[in-house]
């Protein structure tokens, strides 16, 4: 037992050589918005799924993947404006789970806005993450940038409020993520009325970045890799000469690009997910020009997870993901092929083995 | 010939038939057979369906469903295969074991234990149709 008793001197030296070798990559990246004073980068972390055992005991595995992205996130120079967190915080959506999440999540240095993920609503319908966290939607001005924050998980309301006979059931129906009975997302009449008032005032040359949990795009309705109501909601940034969506759910590497939107997908720091392809019973629409992450190892317990970095270069996005068990990667928006690219991967003819899923 | 050497003669005849006629058509099943044969394979798929999305199979209450939607990236169509990591060519109900022990954080089965032949029933039905692909990484 002796030999675990670290004193505070052997621990400052153990904490200041930690941080010496775990400098991060991102410390050269240059922003570059016409007016420097407006360049700037936020970090994403995203689906953390913290998962309560029973008594004071988490799923130690999706604790550590919260706790090491904000560990890393913490270190990171240039500082991030801003670190935004891209739901499912919670596995099942108790208190007991948000709590734990936010205590981790509150160690960021950074200010901090957080979305609702799916985990995260069903229980008590984002009553107890409200009291956390503030309302379900909400947008906000950063250096010139729009930043829109939607809830894109709400579903018809018979299956929300009528179908089910307890909160519990309802949270457990829509956590299986390949269960028939669950229900497609949606971000609802209401809030697309909310959304068109708030882009009203907003100048279409203003680069606007969307965060959601779902896709605002339909890749594979059967995992819910899917919004609904994707079409209208595309149809109020369309307008706008720099339009971006962020979002979570998914788990792995996805871009696309519709029209003038730019969509980008998020790791989680949980657990990784396949990719739908790879279901073989089902047809899926997986972006064209995603080149997807590696396939998982699952003897690595962090592989195909982590967080992001991202540069709001010139209002289009350039996400670099912190893998924490494989080589970074950058998907930067091209401005002379006008949609995102992986900057090492995009070729056909650069891309490596494990990158192929079936 | 007597009546009744006719009657012992056919007697034989009506044996042999009898006994040739069960080892000819022993295979002679009917679509009323293959029916319920499949029922009892779909009962077992179903089984392990269920214990794929159970939280009591291991001890901290994470499913197989929750990495591995439908059990996809299972690919039980690639064993045995080798696996790096084992050092050795495994069956897929080795790794399913793994990860029994590892992110359910539970015990491992018995390799005929009626758990695992449902956990493994169920993966191989979600990859019904692909192409058997053994030792494939």
């Amino acid at each position: 037992m002796k030999r675990n008793h670290l004193n505070r001197r052997d621990f400052l030296k153990g904490a200041a050589s930690a941080a010496a070798v775990s400098t991060l990559p991102v410390t050269t990246v240059e922003l570059a918005f016409a007016d420097p004073a407006k360049s700037f980068s936020f970090a994403y972390i995203s689906d953390s799924h913290i998962q309560h055992v029973k008594g004071d005991q988490f799923v130690n595995n999706w604790d550590r993947g919260l706790i090491r992205a904000v560990a890393e996130t913490n270190m990171l120079r240039p500082k991030p404006d801003f670190v935004m967190f891209g739901g499912d915080l919670a596995q099942l959506g108790t208190k007991a789970e948000l709590d734990h999440g936010a205590e981790m999540l509150a160690k960021l240095n950074y200010p901090t806005h957080c979305l609702l993920g799916e985990h995260d609503y069903y229980l008590d319908l984002g009553e107890y993450w409200s009291e956390l966290y503030g309302p379900h939607w909400y947008s906000f001005d950063h250096k010139g940038v729009h930043f829109v924050v939607l809830n894109s998980i709400l579903t018809h309301d018979e299956w929300t409020f009528e179908r089910w006979p307890t909160p519990e059931q309802r949270m457990l129906e829509m956590a299986g993520l390949d269960n028939p009975n669950g229900s497609p997302f949606m971000v609802g009449e209401k809030q697309r009325a909310w959304l068109a008032t708030d882009l009203e005032g907003v100048a279409k040359t203003t680069p606007v970045v969307v965060f959601s949990h779902s896709p605002i795009q339909k890749i594979y309705k059967g995992w819910n890799f899917w919004t609904d109501d994707a079409e209208q909601v595309q149809a109020l940034l369309a307008p706008f000469n720099d339009a971006t969506v962020i979002y979570g759910h998914v788990h792995q590497i996805q871009y696309n690009q519709i029209g003038n939107i730019s969509f980008h997908a998020v790791m989680a720091t949980a657990w990784p997910w396949p990719y739908p392809q790879s279901y073989a019973q089902a047809e899926t629409y997986l972006p064209k020009l995603t080149v997807p992450m590696n396939r998982a190892d699952p003897f690595h317990e962090r592989d195909a997870t982590g967080w992001q970095f991202i540069n709001l270069e010139t209002g289009r996005v350039a996400m670099t993901y912190q893998l924490n068990n494989n080589t970074d990667r950058t998907v930067a928006y091209n401005r002379e092929t006008g949609r995102p690219e992986d900057t090492t991967f995009q070729s056909p003819e650069s891309r490596i083995s494990p990158q192929i899923h079936y | 010939m007597t009546k009744r050497t006719v009657i012992v003669g056919c007697a034989v005849v009506a044996l042999a038939f009898g006994l040739v006629g069960y080892g000819l058509y022993a295979d002679e099943f009917t679509d009323a057979d293959t029916e319920r044969w499949q029922g009892e394979f779909m009962s077992v798929v179903e089984d392990g369906r269920a214990l794929w999305g159970s939280p009591d199979l291991g001890t901290n209450g994470v499913a197989c469903g929750q990495c591995h939607p439908n059990a996809a990236n299972t690919h039980p169509e690639t064993y045995p295969k080798f696996q790096k990591q084992l050092g050795r060519v495994v069956a897929f109900s080795e790794m399913v074991n793994w990860c029994l022990i590892n992110p359910l954080e539970g015990e491992r089965l018995a390799l005929d234990d009626p758990k695992m032949i449902a956990l493994e029933a169920y993966a191989t039905w979600e990859r019904r149709g692909v192409a058997l692909e053994p030792g494939k990484h």
